[in-house]
């Protein structure tokens, strides 16, 4: 349970916002919960929601809503290739397809050894230094900028590798 | 120009460091103004000073702290939520320019007499978010926040607060909506936020490069800022330049510069020996120029990209060459706020839905003559009906890039 294994830091999460305004730690919750999950389950949705005294309906609208939260498990890291205007304006959608290619997989598909899921997203404030993408894993989200399909292959060998490592 | 006022890592390298800024008169601003100033001073310094928002909004800075309600407790929130296609300034003034940043943020609660602030970054900045709150320890360590500060009995507390992947969350009420835990869907306005915003409470809300101002507008003067820019848009801007130009990347310039200086003197112009056909002057959010000499000669500022038909907005100006056909940046820049529109009001929800299912049929080959025109009259039909601005930002670049490049579209049909 998250409550107990991470009271502390749900307790300073909470203190970061005003007494009857708690409901503003539904996000940095969901984040915690989604590490510790690698997904938001319906039970990580039902913890979260049990935290703040709240209806699990209530917290479990927002995952659609937006991007960076997942409602179903995907690969162990999810690569996020922007392929919005100013990137494709520098081959970004190239780029995503000859990825894709050298990977095996179409555009939203896991790979089938679980450790990655290929994604187009839309701008990630990295436009001058296209084509870049971002890993999204447990550890957090970092940013892969001025990247060419050898540089990018590289990446993601490293993370099917530490996929298999784990 | 020879000096940057945001970009100040360009001229002092390491000013993301504490001790570096420290040295450089860093907090020094802040200090003086909890220690002699009145909230009202401040307020005036920066009216005076004709500082605007960059967001894109424009809104005088200054006049819009004056809004502010009576009532107490009062909030800063920080737009840190960067995500217009095209705009990567805030990102590099976080990562490289953080403590500007954050002494701007600092007078800004105390012009606005709030005791906390919350810097609502945008979920992707996961690592530059880590970072501010690493900065914000320093500066608790070294009195600068916290309570009592220097004695004059003002407390402040700053907080960081992670977005989640969500463009409409830059729309300063659907940002408070975000904060608080719900959906972020914009607001009915009034009131606005000034008067009831952030947890009901009045609320000031800045762009990160609007503040990153504030310290050396109150340092050096309203006069001295007033000699960069214009009348109407003085300063510098930072301008953020992507696209199918030589050198992308941010610059930050007197407000006032015309679009050719920024594409061919500071961009380095169009590589691979094209022609430069059209500007997209704020992103995805204004309507697309075409590359004239007119528009190539206008100034860059808020009075005067208007006269052309177009926005200066949050300055991300998106260039694009003649091997571009403009009905497929009009299908890009649709897919976007499709995916981006929040549901909230019908026209956007559907009228993005609808304009992108016809753009996909003229760009997948399947479009019939008629659409064209079918795609002009529903982006007409989403125009001043909505809450907020993204509805009026899709169907305005639609709208536009149909009326200014119709030929690419008649083509791309005819072709097919």
């Amino acid at each position: 349970m998250l409550a107990d294994k991470y009271r502390e830091r749900i307790d300073g999460i909470l203190a970061k916002y005003p007494e009857g305004h708690r409901r503003a730690a539904i996000m940095p919750l969901l984040y915690m919960a989604q590490h510790e999950y690698g997904y938001l389950s319906r039970q990580a949705v039902d913890e979260v929601a049990g935290i703040l005294g709240l209806d699990p309906t209530e917290v479990g609208k927002l995952i659609g809503f937006y991007t960076l939260f997942h409602d179903e498990p995907g690969g162990r890291a999810r690569v996020q290739i922007c392929t919005d205007l100013p990137c494709a304006l520098r081959g970004a959608e190239h780029f995503a397809d000859a990825l894709c290619e050298n990977i095996g997989v179409q555009l939203g598909e896991t790979t089938e050894d679980g450790a990655l899921t290929i994604e187009a997203v839309m701008c990630l404030a990295g436009c001058d230094r296209a084509p870049m993408f971002q890993v999204q894993d447990s550890e957090g989200i970092h940013y892969h900028e001025n990247q060419t399909v050898e540089s990018a292959m590289e990446i993601i060998e490293g993370l099917r590798k530490q996929a298999a490592d784990d | 120009m020879t000096e940057h006022i945001v970009l100040r890592h360009r001229d002092i390298p390491d000013i993301g460091q504490l001790e570096v800024y420290l040295k450089h008169g860093g907090f020094e601003t802040f200090t003086d103004v909890v220690k002699n100033k009145s909230p009202q001073e401040i307020i005036d310094v920066v009216k005076a000073s004709g500082l605007r928002g960059r967001g894109g909004a424009g809104f005088p800075t200054g006049l819009k702290w004056s809004f502010l309600g009576k009532a107490k407790p009062r909030y800063v929130a920080v737009n840190a939520d960067e995500s217009e296609p095209g705009t990567f300034k805030d990102r590099e003034i976080m990562e490289h320019n953080p403590f500007q940043f954050l002494e701007g943020v600092a007078i800004c609660c105390y012009a606005a007499e709030a005791n906390h602030a919350y810097i609502y970054m945008r979920g992707e900045f996961w690592d530059n978010a880590a970072r501010m709150e690493e900065h914000i320890q320093q500066l608790y360590d070294r009195g600068f926040l916290g309570k009592n500060l220097f004695g004059a009995g003002f407390d402040l507390d700053f907080h960081v607060h992670l977005g989640a992947g969500a463009y409409i969350c830059g729309e300063e009420s659907a940002l408070l909506e975000s904060l608080e835990g719900k959906l972020g869907m914009p607001r009915l306005r009034p009131p606005f936020p000034t008067v009831n915003g952030l947890f009901s409470a009045p609320t000031v809300i800045n762009n990160v490069e609007t503040l990153t101002n504030v310290p050396l507008i109150v340092s050096r003067g309203s006069d001295w800022y007033r000699s960069f820019g214009t009348e109407k848009s003085p300063g510098t801007k930072i301008f953020c330049l992507s696209g199918n130009i030589a050198k992308p990347g941010n610059y930050e310039l007197p407000l006032g510069t015309p679009f050719r200086e920024l594409i061919f003197e500071h961009g380095g112009g169009i590589p691979d020996g094209k022609k430069l056909k059209a500007i997209l002057p704020a992103g995805a959010s204004a309507p697309i120029l075409m590359a004239t000499d007119e528009v190539l000669d206008t100034k860059m500022d808020y009075e005067s990209v208007p006269n052309v038909g177009s926005q200066l907005g949050s300055a991300s100006v998106i260039i694009i060459d003649d091997s571009v056909d403009i009905s497929w940046v009009e299908y890009k820049i649709t897919k976007f706020f499709k995916h981006e529109s929040c549901g909230k009001c019908t026209p956007c929800r559907e009228g993005t839905y609808w304009m992108l299912h016809i753009l996909e049929r003229i760009h997948e080959g399947t479009a019939t003559p008629d659409d064209v025109d079918l795609l002009d009259s529903v982006a007409q039909g989403v125009q001043g009906k909505c809450l907020c601005a993204l509805g009026e930002f899709a169907s305005g670049a639609v709208v536009a890039g149909v009326e200014r490049f119709r030929s690419d579209f008649d083509l791309k049909v005819a072709s097919q």
